[in-house]
C-alpha cells in the first residue's frame, strides 16, 4: 500500500467511459507525471484524486484512507490550475491565506505561513498587488505558493506551465524540480509535454485513449517503452520506427532491413538478446536517434555498433547536433550526428547503429517484443 | 435586453476606429446634434413649463422660457394637488414605488445571481429546463397573467398592498435577473470555483466571497433594468393596488385625470418630471460604478 492509491478507478461519463481501470500506486515523495497527448484522461484522474469529479467505479486513496466520499477541501491536497485561478479580488496574500482561512487557521499563523512561503518562492514584493497586476510568471508562482502554505498531503498540478513562454517554462521546470527536491513532498503532475515528464518525475505515467499504456521511472520509459505508442510519444525526436525481419546470422538474431535501391542491410541484435527464437518473424524495429550516429558519433562503450551505408536526404543543423533524415525499411529515419559532421544531401554515408539500444515491436498488437 | 447586448459589445474591448474624412465627420456631427435636440425637446418643454405660472401656458408659447420663474407648481404636485379623491399631492405615492421597487430590485437580483450561480456552477440534472421555464417567464405577456396573479395575491391575503406588488415584480423579474447573470457566470471561470472548493469554501462562501465581488458590472446592469421597468410598470400598478397603495405611476395619471376645473398643466409636467427623476438618478449613480474589466487578469494574461 501507498501513499497515494488508485484502486482499479474507472470515469465514465454517461456510457462513455474515458478512463479505464486504473492502477497507481503513489509513494511518500513521489513525483508522479501523468503525460499523455489532449484528451487522453489525465486532467480526468487528476480531478479524481482531488474530489473535483467522482469516481464511477474503484477506488481513490490517500494515507490507506478511502477518498471517494471525501470533499475536496477535507481531502487535505492542494491543487495548481492551469490557468492559475487566482482570486480577481483578492491580493496575492490574501490569495494564499484563502484555503487557511476556509480551515480556520488564526490570522496570525496564517500571516506567518504566507510570509515563509513568499519568501521561499520570491514573490514577498507581490503580496499586495492583484493578481491582474502581475506578468504570467508571477501568477503561476503565486499559484504555487497558494498551494505551498496549506502544506498538503499531495500536490496536484494540471499543466501548470503551459501557459508560459518557453524560455519561462524552462526556468519554471527547474525551479519546480529544486523545490520538490528540497521539500520532498508528493507530487502528481499532469502535463502534454513529454520532456516536462522526463524531467520531473520521479515516476511516469504514460496514458493515451483513456488507459495508462505504461508506468515506470523515466529511464524504463524512455529505454523499455512497452509498446509503439509509449515509443513514438515519449522523447524527442522520437524513436524511429520502421519494418525489419529477423533472421540468423551465424547462429546470431539480426534484423534485415530494405534499403532506398532494392538492397537490405543486416543489423545484428546485441549478444544476448532472445529474438534468435524469433526467426523469419516481421518486426518493427525501434532506435532512437542518438543510437544512429556518424561513425566516429558512435557510443563507445556499446558492444553492438554496426555500419550500414545510407543514402543522406535531409540534414537539419540544430547547433550542438545535426539531425540527419535517412530512409530505412521504407520509412524516414531520423540519425544525431555531431554538428560538425560534413554531410550534405545526397550523399552515401555510413551510419553507427547502436543495436544495444534497439527494441522490437510486433507490427499487429504494437507491443514490445520481449524476446 | 439593450443594455445587456450593449455592454457585453463594450465589454470585448479593442474599439475599432473608422476613420473619415473632415468633411464626412462635419456632416455625421451636425446629424447626430440634431437628434439630439430633437430628442431633449420634450424635456425641455417638461422642465420650462414646470417653472411657470398657468397663465403664461394658457397665453400659447409652450417653447418660450418662463416670465415669471415660480416653483409652486412642484410644490403643489408634490404635497397638495388633488390625486383621485384626497387632495395630498404625489408624496405619498413616491412613497409607494420606492417601499415596492427598492425590496423588488434587491431581492430578484440576489436572487438572480443566485440561480445564475447555481446553474452554471452548480450544474444538476434538468438543469437546461429548468432555465429555459425561467426565460420562458420573461416572455409571458402580461395581460396574461393578471388574473391568476390576482387570485393567487388573494389567496396570500397580500392583495391590494405594497408586498403584493413587490411579489409580482419580484416573479417577473427573477426570469430576466438570472438570464443575465446566468450568462454573465458562465463566462466566469469554473476553475476559480474549483480552487475555492479545495480550499475549503462552501456554497455560499464561494458565492460571497469569490463570485459577487467579480459581479459589478453585471449587477449595475440588472439594477438598472428592473429598476427601470418596475418603476415605469403601469398596469400590474394599476390592477394590484388599492388606493393607498397606488405606485407613482398610477398616482401621476389620477392626478391628470382628476382636476375638476382646469387643467393645471404646470403641476402636471412637474408630477412627470418628479415620476421620470429616479430611474434618470439609478443612470446616473449606477453607471458611474459601471466599471469593466474587473475580471481582467483571473485567468491567462
Ligand atoms: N464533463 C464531461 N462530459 C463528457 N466527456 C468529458 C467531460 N469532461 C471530459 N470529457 C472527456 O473525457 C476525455 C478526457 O478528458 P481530459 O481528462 O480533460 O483530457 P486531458 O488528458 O486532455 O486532460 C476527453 O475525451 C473529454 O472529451
Ligand atoms: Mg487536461
Amino acid at each position: 500500500m501507498g501513499f497515494l492509491d488508485i484502486k482499479n478507478a474507472t470515469k465514465s461519463y454517461g456510457p462513455v467511459r474515458v478512463l479505464h481501470e486504473t492502477d497507481i500506486s503513489v509513494e511518500e515523495g513521489e513525483f508522479l507525471v501523468l503525460v499523455g497527448p489532449s484528451g487522453c484522461g489525465k486532467s480526468t484522474l487528476l480531478n479524481m484524486i482531488a474530489g473535483l469529479e467522482d469516481v464511477t467505479s474503484g477506488e481513490i486513496a490517500i494515507r490507506g484512507r478511502r477518498m471517494n466520499e471525501v470533499r475536496p477541501a477535507d481531502r487535505n491536497i492542494a491543487m495548481v490550475f492551469q490557468s492559475y485561478a487566482l482570486y480577481p479580488n483578492m491580493n496575492v496574500a490574501q490569495n494564499m491565506a484563502f484555503g487557511l482561512e476556509m480551515h480556520g487557521v488564526p490570522k496570525a499563523e496564517r500571516d506567518k505561513a504566507v510570509k515563509d512561503v513568499a519568501e521561499l518562492l520570491q514573490i514577498t514584493p507581490l503580496l499586495n498587488r492583484k493578481p491582474g497586476q502581475l506578468s504570467g510568471g508571477q501568477r503561476q508562482r503565486v499559484a504555487m505558493g497558494r498551494a505551498l502554505v496549506r502544506q498538503p498531503d499531495v500536490f496536484l498540478f494540471d499543466e501548470p506551465l503551459s501557459n508560459l513562454d518557453a524560455k519561462l517554462r524552462v526556468d519554471m521546470r527547474t525551479e519546480i524540480k529544486k523545490l520538490h527536491q528540497k521539500l520532498k513532498t508528493t507530487i502528481v503532475y499532469v502535463t502534454h509535454d513529454q520532456i516536462e515528464a522526463l524531467t520531473l518525475s520521479t515516476r511516469i505515467a504514460v496514458m493515451y485513449g483513456g488507459y495508462v499504456q505504461q508506468l515506470g521511472t523515466p529511464k524504463e520509459i524512455y529505454d523499455n517503452p512497452a509498446n509503439m505508442f509509449v515509443a513514438g510519444f515519449m522523447g524527442s525526436p522520437s524513436m524511429n520506427l520502421f519494418p525489419a525481419k529477423v533472421e540468423l546470422e551465424n547462429g546470431q538474431a539480426a534484423a534485415r532491413i530494405s534499403l532506398v535501391d532494392g538492397k537490405s542491410a543486416i543489423l545484428p541484435f546485441a549478444p544476448g538478446n532472445a529474438m534468435a527464437s524469433q526467426e523469419g518473424r516481421k518486426i518493427i524495429l525501434g532506435i532512437r536517434p542518438e543510437a544512429i550516429t556518424d561513425e566516429d558519433g558512435a557510443d563507445r562503450n556499446s558492444q553492438a555498433i554496426h555500419k550500414l551505408e545510407s543514402v543522406v536526404e535531409v540534414t537539419e543543423p540544430a547547433g550542438s547536433d545535426t539531425f540527419v533524415v535517412t530512409q530505412l525499411g521504407g520509412k524516414e529515419v531520423t540519425a544525431r550526428f555531431r554538428a560538425d559532421v560534413e554531410v550534405r544531401p545526397g550523399d552515401s554515408f555510413p551510419f553507427a547503429v547502436n543495436m544495444e539500444k534497439a527494441v522490437a515491436f510486433d507490427p499487429e498488437t504494437e507491443m514490445r517484443i520481449s524476446g | 435586453m439593450a443594455t445587456a447586448a450593449a455592454t457585453t459589445n463594450a465589454g470585448a474591448g479593442s474599439a475599432q476606429v473608422i476613420r473619415t474624412g473632415a468633411g464626412s465627420r462635419y456632416v455625421i456631427y451636425t446629424l447626430l446634434i440634431l437628434f439630439c435636440l430633437y430628442y431633449l425637446l420634450p424635456l425641455y418643454v417638461m422642465v420650462v413649463n414646470s417653472l411657470k405660472p398657468l397663465s403664461e401656458i394658457q397665453a400659447g408659447g409652450m417653447m418660450a422660457l418662463p416670465d415669471a420663474l415660480t416653483f409652486a407648481p412642484w410644490a403643489s404636485a408634490w404635497s397638495s394637488a388633488q390625486v383621485g379623491v384626497e387632495a395630498t399631492g404625489l408624496r405619498p405615492y413616491f412613497l409607494n414605488s420606492i417601499l415596492m421597487v427598492v425590496p423588488a430590485v434587491a431581492i430578484s437580483t440576489v436572487l438572480g445571481a443566485l440561480n445564475g450561480y447555481v446553474l452554471t456552477k452548480w450544474r444538476f440534472r434538468g438543469d437546461t429546463i429548468v432555465f429555459g421555464l425561467l426565460l420562458f417567464g420573461c416572455f409571458i405577456p402580461f395581460q396574461m397573467v393578471l388574473i391568476p396573479m390576482a387570485r393567487m395575491l388573494g389567496l396570500m391575503g397580500i392583495a391590494g398592498t405594497v408586498p403584493g406588488l413587490v411579489f409580482v415584480h419580484l416573479v417577473y423579474g427573477i426570469g430576466f435577473s438570472t438570464l443575465y447573470f446566468r450568462n454573465y457566470y458562465q463566462q466566469f471561470p469554473t476553475e476559480l470555483v474549483r480552487a475555492a472548493m479545495i480550499d475549503g469554501a462552501g456554497f455560499f462562501t464561494i458565492f460571497r466571497r469569490i463570485m459577487l465581488p467579480s459581479s459589478g458590472p453585471i449587477a449595475v446592469v440588472c439594477i438598472i433594468w428592473q429598476f427601470t421597468n418596475i418603476w415605469n410598470d403601469f398596469l400590474f400598478g394599476a390592477s394590484f393596488s388599492d388606493f393607498d397603495s397606488q405606485p407613482m405611476t398610477v398616482a401621476l395619471n389620477n392626478l391628470v385625470q382628476s382636476s375638476t376645473g382646469v387643467k393645471e398643466y404646470n403641476v402636471h409636467f412637474a408630477g412627470a418630471i418628479m415620476a421620470a427623476l429616479p430611474t434618470l438618478f439609478v443612470y446616473i449613480v449606477a453607471g458611474r460604478f459601471f466599471v469593466r474589466g474587473l475580471m481582467a487578469g483571473s485567468v491567462k494574461g
